[in-house]
């Protein structure tokens, strides 16, 4: 797969059928990621960012146009092997942060790869995540309710990379964190990409966007 | 991984559980002690009914026919004159006829202790083919003498040599009848035996029976001797009604195959009420975990995965209820049977060395068991099937 970019959209369209007529969130978008780019994709609410983010992270697929991830074409492909993409390829970082409340933070770490590979091998992979996102040891056992936002959000990212994705995706990572703790992550964030791993980040703030090396804006789901 | 996912969700709810796990419980052991409750009385009815397959009864044609002797619709003052008796004895031949007095007197048992108490008047020789003793002698003809039933004996304290005041007549005791139980024919557990020349000369007949007995030595000819009967007496119109005993277990077992299928419906439905009490669980617990579900789905978990983990928690529930539902419907079902034993056969030895787990009994119990475990599963498959179908994108979007 070397040579080959990280995603590329061709010509990709999707639509919404909504009662009161078609949404079109995304018009013919066209766009390559490269391996180790970290690219902001910045546009006003309902422009299609977060679609487009959705597409990349194999969460939804296109109504007309194709999407290849590492040269695989994703837009014909079934559920499951979606699913598994999404498990293998892919890491998520939510602005809500999305742990599972029932899991401790360990074990919400663990939760990609405890699918796929043994117990005490996905322990050990999800301790060097934790200590890698600065998370003091005693805080492995906490549920997700006991963590503040900023150990939460970390906790988000760790389990994001343990399974060592090809791409890393992050929806207004900062969006519910002060602007302390949200330049801690931004440096967490742009530390991972120093190491080489790609990144796309949807965000409205231009002070977030900063941290990445190109923006792409996005307005009525065309590229601008 | 999903199991301790589904274990974890159910003790995070544990009062939600374990409401729907007494739900659960109770129609295991609604439908499993209902179960053995009927099996126990249609056992217990077996027991009593005194399995005389080669008896054929004769009574007067009453309106309503195909019914079973005893059947209190038929109480009409009837008989069947000795003229259709001869005929009976003629067509049955070479099989036993014997006609029937019954009547009911007030009789005084003695220490002031009197009521009402039937009657059975019979031909000496007749008494010991149809009636064994437990003491005493049987009668001869022309003798003043009665056997008594053995319930009547017990009752009252009768034995042999006893004296007995039916109507103003005293009349003595030879012998107490053995314990004969609910038969096609007759019952004289509760009565009092005379010869039919005493009967006669204490109440007058009119030359009249109620009721007439035709012992067939072998089961096979049970049916020709019933058409030979009912062809020479009933050719032209219907003056007596044939059956045989086999007809009146028959529909004894009928009566009692449908009290146990209602008991079961009984239990069908409590059980129906718990499977919509977990759909319901399931169902709530599926909508507030709409998001955590999407957030799985985006992390890589397979549909059939999540579509698990709900079906985990629902067969955990049904186990878990089924089980203590079986052990307690065990316990219970057993103590209901007593009970019915005890009320049924009050003064009776048919209770004694009765049974209330044979295999009829644990087959009710595993039954329940299975159809609890079953329903629980079939109630959280819905609510598991639309978890797992939710596209993760739409799941998250969700609060």
């Amino acid at each position: 797969m070397s040579g080959d970019p990280i995603l590329l959209f061709e010509d990709v369209t999707k639509v919404y059928p909504l009662p009161a007529g078609d949404v079109v969130a995304l018009d013919h978008v066209s766009l390559t990621v490269e391996p180790g780019e970290f690219i902001a994709v910045m546009g006003p609410s309902g422009s299609g960012k977060s679609t487009l983010l959705n597409m990349m992270g194999c969460l939804d697929v296109p109504t007309a146009g194709k999407i290849y991830l590492s040269g695989q074409e994703i837009s014909r492909m079934s559920d499951d092997d979606l699913t598994r993409l999404r498990r293998d390829r892919i890491g998520f970082v939510f602005q809500q942060f999305n742990l599972i409340p029932l899991l401790s933070a360990i074990e919400n770490v663990e939760f990609p790869i405890v699918l796929t590979t043994g117990r005490e091998e996905s322990r050990r992979r999800a301790i060097e995540v934790m200590r890698a996102m600065h998370l003091d040891d005693a805080l492995f056992s906490h549920r997700p309710g006991e963590l503040s936002g900023g150990e939460q959000q970390r906790v988000a990212i760790a389990r994001a990379l343990v399974n060592d994705p090809d791409l890393l995706l992050c929806d207004e990572p900062t969006g519910n964190l002060d602007t302390k703790t949200g330049t801690a992550i931004m440096d967490l964030l742009a530390a991972e990409n120093r190491e080489g791993k790609t990144i796309v980040m949807v965000t409205h703030d231009p002070r977030i966007a900063g941290y990445a090396r190109r923006t792409i804006r996005i307005v009525d789901g065309r590229l601008a | 991984m999903f199991f301790s996912f589904a274990v974890r969700n159910l003790r995070r709810h544990w009062i939600r559980s374990a409401l729907s796990i007494i739900g659960i419980v109770i129609g295991v052991i609604a439908i499993a002690s209902l179960g053995i409750m009927g099996n126990s009385i249609n056992l217990l009815v077996a027991n009593i009914i005194t399995d005389v397959g080669d008896t054929i009864v004769i009574t007067p044609h009453t309106a309503i026919g195909e019914t079973f002797a005893g059947d209190p619709r038929t109480a009409v003052d009837a008989a069947i004159p000795a003229r259709e008796v001869e005929e009976i004895r003629r067509a049955a031949t070479p099989h036993r006829t014997i006609p029937v007095l019954q009547g009911a007197d007030e009789v005084e048992f003695g220490r002031g202790e009197s009521g009402y108490t039937r009657i059975i008047g019979l031909a000496s020789d007749d008494i010991p083919i149809l009636l064994d003793l437990e003491e005493g002698q049987y009668l001869r003809q022309n003798q003043a003498g009665a056997l008594v039933g053995t319930y009547l004996a017990a009752e009252y304290g009768i034995s042999p040599g006893s004296r007995l005041t039916i109507g103003n007549e005293s009349i003595r005791v030879a012998g107490v009848l053995a314990e004969r139980g609910f038969a096609a024919d007759i019952n004289p557990d509760y009565a009092i035996v005379v010869t039919d020349g005493w009967y006669e000369s204490h109440f007058g007949t009119n030359d009249a029976y109620p009721l007439v007995i035709v012992r067939v030595g072998d089961v096979e000819q049970i049916d020709a001797v019933k058409e030979a009967i009912e062809d020479r007496i009933n050719r032209r119109e219907e003056n007596v009604d044939v059956f045989d005993s086999r007809d009146m277990l028959r529909q004894y077992e009928e009566i009692y195959q449908q009290i146990t299928v209602f008991l079961l419906g009984i239990g069908g439905i409590s059980l129906i009420v718990a499977a919509v009490n977990i759909l319901n669980v399931m169902y709530i617990s599926v909508t507030e975990r709409i998001r955590e579900i999407g957030v799985m789905r985006s992390l890589g978990a397979l549909r059939r995965e999540v579509l698990r983990m709900f079906l985990y928690e629902a067969i955990i529930l049904g186990l878990i209820g089924s089980v203590i539902g079986g052990i307690a419907s065990a316990a219970s079902g057993y103590l209901i049977s007593l009970a019915a034993v005890e009320v049924f056969t009050a003064g009776t030895t048919f209770g004694e060395n009765f049974t209330v787990f044979d295999q009829t009994a644990v087959g009710f119990i595993v039954f329940g068991m299975a159809f609890g475990i079953g329903t629980s599963i079939a109630a959280g498959f819905y609510p598991a099937w639309i978890a797992s179908q939710l596209a993760p994108v739409d799941a998250m979007r969700k609060k």
